[in-house]
């Protein structure tokens, strides 16, 4: 991978966007950075026929997180999956989507079981073949946080990549500890004063994931798989334990049409609510600019799981609050260009 | 080589001549010193080619172990008492994935209250998740049963647990002899897996099953179990052969030919049993004892036999299931079904939280038992008066507080009046 075309100078002063899209298409970039979906070179690693929904972001972030992060290792590489839906829609037994040895173990334990597969491998005299761990974000920065915290600090040569659809919704859709204030769940339900997520719960599990000091951090997104499979192949160029948090749009959990997971996913970084950046040993590196800013209302009026907000035309005060968060991430992060 | 040595230190040399490759540490009393028995000697070199992995939790001890196993790797880890309450997910997860990972449980007692103490609680709790469970009698036979423990693991490909007395053995000064690499080699060899995560031949593992075969997934691991006692019997004399010594294998028999009153138990309580069966012996009373090795699977067969021409059967439990009486005995009273002229079986909790179990005491229960037996468990050495005093000061009042603060007050408040009474003795 060249570093001169990733460097955010050059990307953003060339402006290099399909009009009226804002997606960057392959003519557009350099060779190094493209990808084409249909290659013959491509692993398919999570292969055709499972059974995700219609529009699913996670089956979407995976295909192409997994098969840069084959690329990376020359196919040498071991997947661990926590249970939920990917685990789930790629693995009705009998049948299996994943062209990779691949295991579930339990629900919490993704990180943990990674650590022991790559013990193995060194210990087996395989010290080539790599091991990527990944999950939703319940099996991530709730139920498995203390293992994933656990592989963390001990830095563990694991690469986890958490499926961030702010919930549970292999159950159902609950509540996890990445689902955004206001949101509608099935254990926050639109009812009572507070309708919707508490504000002020939750963490962010990236910046959780920097203060290990770990060599390598990012958040990408299924709006920008350039970006994406950019970095897990960094991710891949380090040892150690390594963390991708990938902002996934359910259509399903959201309320939203299945049309519209591409378009969710770009609105949640140019609203600024979701900050795209790196960060390498503790220390943010590199920090993905909002394009073309939007507000919030743009993001959550095409969702019902936010409908509560809208109702009656009179504007609810608690979309300021989101639009507020958003702006201090725009600021905390340096979103926008000065 | 026979050395004077704590049993920790002896089962840890042994494992690590066993060449584990994994080994997942997270510290809990009783077990610790094993995990920093192998520790040291992997840091030192002795046990080469291994990664020693000090992780946040239990839960995480069993899942690197899983993940390693899975991988091809021989792995191992120990645990106890809540260790392995907190780590149950995963002990179900590697049986049902049908890995074979050795780990040793120092068994002690599960809280609340807590308590430190040995007895078997934890592994009774754990009865029914897919494990082999060992017990061993003495240390030399917990050092062994780790050999015996990989191989049979491996060669059916189910984990295995084994079961050591807390303190009783862990923490015992015991003449140990620690066998030879070579003598380790030839009854153990390397780990060829059943099912690995291998690159050159990918597969998945761990996939989701429905109703249509998830019956047939776990009928395989009851034949699995079922069908694995003449392993069992084989391994252990294998091992007598090559080693030297007794060691494994289903249960043994002692005096139990002519005998009429037969004690079950597992573990270190044995030694003591025997102990008090010699003196009553030596009364010609006609009292023998079966020492179950294997816990799971459970011998039923082997069990029946061993018991055909006893007339009364005295299980002992070092645990208590509340709304039922003793697990051992339970399971004990289920190969007695359909026998012919099935003995009369009598139950005994002994032992709990560490509450040591003297030959004056076992004595005084077996001789009770062959005149007067009891209905329901006997609960050896409770004290009546406390809790008649605690029962009767709960009645009186709503917010009685706490059971256990409540017993250890009640013991002081004991303590202190009979102190009282010698001092005044003494002035009088």
């Amino acid at each position: 991978m060249s570093e001169a075309p990733r460097s955010m100078e050059t990307v953003q002063k060339l402006k290099f966007y399909q009009k009226g899209t804002h997606t960057v298409g392959n003519r557009l970039i350099s060779e190094a950075e493209r990808n084409v979906q249909a290659s013959i070179e491509r692993s398919n690693s999570l292969t055709c026929g499972h059974r995700a929904c219609q529009g699913c972001g996670e089956a979407l972030g995976a295909r192409y997180a997994i098969d840069a992060a084959m690329r990376a290792a020359n196919n040498q590489l071991i997947a661990v999956n926590a249970t939920g839906c990917l685990e789930v829609f790629t693995t009705p037994y009998p049948e299996t989507s994943w062209q990779m040895p691949w295991l579930h173990s339990l629900f919490g334990n993704a990180a943990a079981v990674a650590t022991g597969v790559a013990a193995a491998m060194r210990v087996t005299g395989k010290p080539q073949v790599r091991t990527v761990a990944q999950g939703g974000d319940g099996g991530t920065t709730d139920i498995g946080f203390g293992c994933l915290s656990g592989m963390f600090e001990r830095n563990d040569d694991v690469l986890y990549i958490c499926y961030d659809n702010e919930g549970y919704m292999n159950t159902g859709v609950q509540r996890s500890s990445a689902t955004p204030p206001a949101a509608r769940t099935a254990t926050t339900p639109t009812l009572g004063t507070e309708p919707g997520n508490v504000f002020g719960t939750g963490k962010f599990v990236p910046k959780i994931a920097v203060a290990h000091d770990i060599p390598y951090v990012a958040t990408a997104s299924v709006a920008d798989l350039h970006d994406l499979e950019a970095k897990v192949t960094r991710a891949m160029s380090f040892q150690g334990a390594r963390y991708i948090h990938i902002n996934v749009p359910c259509p399903l959990g959201w309320g939203a049409s299945s049309g519209d997971t591409i378009k969710l996913a770009r609105l949640a970084i140019e609203t600024g609510l979701f900050p795209v950046f790196e960060a390498e040993h503790g220390r943010i590196t590199q920090v993905r600019k909002i394009r073309k800013r939007a507000p919030v209302t743009d993001y959550l009026k095409l969702q019902k799981r936010y409908a509560h907000l809208f109702k009656g035309g009179v504007p609810d005060p608690r979309v300021a609050r989101i639009q507020a968060m958003a702006d201090r991430n725009i600021a905390d992060y340096g979103l926008v260009e000065a | 080589m026979l050395e004077q040595i704590e049993g920790s230190k002896a089962m840890a040399r042994t494992i690590a001549l066993c060449r584990p490759q994994v080994i997942c540490a997270y510290p809990i009393t009783p077990q610790t010193h094993i995990v920093e028995g192998v520790g040291e000697l992997v840091r030192d070199g002795t046990l080469a080619n291994c990664e020693f992995i000090n992780v946040e939790s239990e839960f995480a001890a069993l899942s690197v172990a899983i993940g390693a196993s899975a991988a091809g790797a021989r792995a191992y880890t120990a645990t106890a008492s809540q260790g392995l309450l907190f780590m149950a997910e995963a002990v179900y997860n590697a049986a049902g994935l049908g890995l074979p990972i050795v780990m040793t449980l120092g068994n002690r007692a599960i809280g609340a209250p807590i308590n430190i103490w040995n007895d078997h609680s934890d592994a009774m709790a754990l009865r029914e998740s897919g494990w082999i469970q060992l017990f061993a009698e003495t240390n030399q036979e917990a050092a062994d049963l780790h050999i015996i423990a990989f191989r049979l693991a491996e060669e059916l490909s189910v984990p295995t647990m084994v079961c050591v007395d807390g303190f009783i053995l862990t923490h015992a000064m015991e003449r140990i002899d620690i066998p030879d690499q070579k003598i380790v080699d030839a009854y153990l060899p390397p780990y060829e897996p059943v099912q690995v995560l291998d690159v050159e031949h990918p597969m998945s593992i761990g996939a989701m099953v429905g109703p249509d075969a998830f019956t047939e997934v776990r009928y395989l691991q009851y034949y699995k179990q079922q069908t694995s006692f003449r392993l069992i019997e084989t391994l252990s004399q294998q091992f007598a052969k090559l080693f030297g010594r007794v060691a494994g294998g289903l249960l043994r028999s002692y005096h139990t030919e002519d005998a009429e009153f037969v004690v079950v138990a597992m573990g270190s309580i044995n030694g003591t049993i025997k102990d008090v069966i010699d003196e009553m012996r030596a009364e010609d009373i006609a009292i023998g004892l079966v020492s179950l090795v294997t816990f799971r699977p459970f011998p039923i067969r082997a069990l029946q036999e061993a018991l055909a021409h006893a007339r009364d059967v005295l299980v002992i439990d070092k645990a208590l299931d509340p709304g039922m009486g003793g697990p051992l005995a339970s399971n004990v009273a289920i190969a007695f079904r359909n026998m012919d002229d099935a003995p009369n079986l009598h139950s005994a909790i002994c032992g709990l939280g560490g509450r040591p179990v003297t030959k004056a005491s076992l004595s005084r229960l077996f001789r009770q038992a062959m005149v007067q037996p009891w209905e329901g468990p006997h609960f050896l050495d409770l004290n009546d008066r406390v809790i008649a005093r605690e029962i009767h000061r709960r009645g009186k009042a709503r917010r009685a507080g706490p059971a256990a603060e409540n017993i250890l007050k009640i013991l002081e408040r004991e303590r202190a009046e009979k102190a009282r009474a010698r001092a005044e003795a003494g002035g009088a």
